[in-house]
């Protein structure tokens, strides 16, 4: 079976579930309602053979909303099927549900999306931070934070300061554009005004 | 080597293997060939510690061979690696648990100063938490950066005061 028959599958069994099919060089992309994630979940690990989830990420689509996007990245051990789910999450409420009693190698996956994004996973079992220590007052991989970071302190824990960057090369726009917006060492001069949050201190 | 500080002075007068020395160059003589090192491999730095004790580059010939997983034991922390803020109080703790005298080498580019990792999540040189003797450069250093670091650590020590200025107390009460 091919992920494009996994996808029609699914498309039949929550035909209002899902909002898009994208194909897309062999890949198929489900885009799916936040609040039937978990029913398809479940029915694509019951009843299509998903047993394997490879990862889960956290997209941060800065200015626009919704805000958020969480992919889930799907494979059949069986079938040798790949399947792409995605799903919208509010910058407001910022909360998913969890998906790591279908898939247990999910906790990890969803830790990390919260310690770095900050997305909330409803009824995950231990929703700690995983890189980060416990109390670190940031999400480090959202736009809006600076690459060179933010002070902070937690006595006897950890502390942090900024890094120097000096302006570059390293330096990062807080944007949703393309890398040429996002990364001014790649932006040929002239070719866009820098936005007024382009110097690496903020 | 400082002249004031060498290390033995051999009289020809004398006969019967008398050799001469100060206090101070015989205590650094013997601090600065038998530094047994804590290893704080943190990083890709800490393969090449381990390369520079392996038989190829054998640290023991600068009689730094005995790499001391107990911080209690060391006399110098190589801190090789890039030291993230999570773990940096770590990496203080365990050079506070080091006895006097003790020495450090941030050995590489990301202990010294952050390296390449401009970053949120690192700590910008070892050198913001622990004093540091001896700096070395390279990503990841050679073995023998290290061992040249490491000789220039024994200079420096051969140029301590080492009675004036850690047996203070003890001078004084004389």
């Amino acid at each position: 079976m091919t992920s494009e028959e996994m996808a029609n599958k699914l498309g039949a069994a929550f035909p209002s579930a899902i909002i898009e099919t994208n194909r897309f060089r062999e890949e198929t992309t489900l885009r799916v309602q936040a609040s039937a994630l978990r029913d398809i979940c479940l029915h694509a690990r019951d009843n299509l053979g998903f047993n394997y989830l490879i990862d889960i990420s956290a997209v941060d689509h800065f200015g626009k909303e919704p805000r958020y996007e969480v992919v889930y990245e799907l494979y059949s051990l069986k079938d040798c099927v790949h399947l792409r789910l995605k799903t919208d999450v509010s910058e407001d409420d910022c909360r998913i549900s969890t998906v790591s009693d279908i898939w247990p190698t999910a906790d990890w996956h969803e830790r990390e999306a919260y310690d770095m994004m900050g997305i909330r996973f409803t009824d995950h079992p231990d929703l700690r931070r995983i890189l980060m220590w416990d109390g670190y007052p940031y999400h480090p991989l959202r736009k809006d934070f600076p690459l060179e970071g933010k002070p902070s302190e937690l006595p006897g824990v950890a502390f942090t300061e900024p890094a120097p960057l000096a302006g570059g090369p390293f330096v990062t726009v807080p944007t949703d554009g393309t890398t040429q917006v996002r990364e001014p060492r790649a932006r040929h001069a002239g070719d866009l005004v820098p936005p007024e949050t382009f110097l690496a201190e903020p | 080597m400082s002249t004031t500080l060498s290390p033995v002075a051999y009289d020809a007068k004398i006969e019967g293997n008398v050799i001469f020395t100060q206090v101070d160059a015989a205590i650094n003589w013997m601090r600065s060939n038998s530094l047994w090192p804590m290893p704080m491999g943190l990083a890709c730095c800490a393969i090449e510690l381990m390369a520079a004790s392996s038989s190829r580059f054998d640290i023991s010939r600068f009689g730094a061979e005995v790499m001391r997983f107990s911080p209690r034991q060391a006399d110098v922390m190589i801190v090789a690696g890039t030291v993230t803020y999570k773990m940096a109080l770590a990496v203080k703790r365990i050079w506070d648990q080091m006895p006097e005298p003790k020495w450090c080498i941030a050995m590489g580019a990301c202990a010294s100063s952050g390296g390449m990792y401009r970053s949120y999540a690192v700590l910008q040189g070892i050198d913001h938490l622990i004093p540091v003797d001896v700096y070395i450069s390279g990503c990841p250093p050679r073995p023998e950066a290290l061992l040249d670091g490491l000789m220039r650590l024994q200079k420096k020590i051969m140029g301590e005061h080492a009675l004036v200025d850690q047996k203070k107390e003890l001078l004084e009460s004389l």
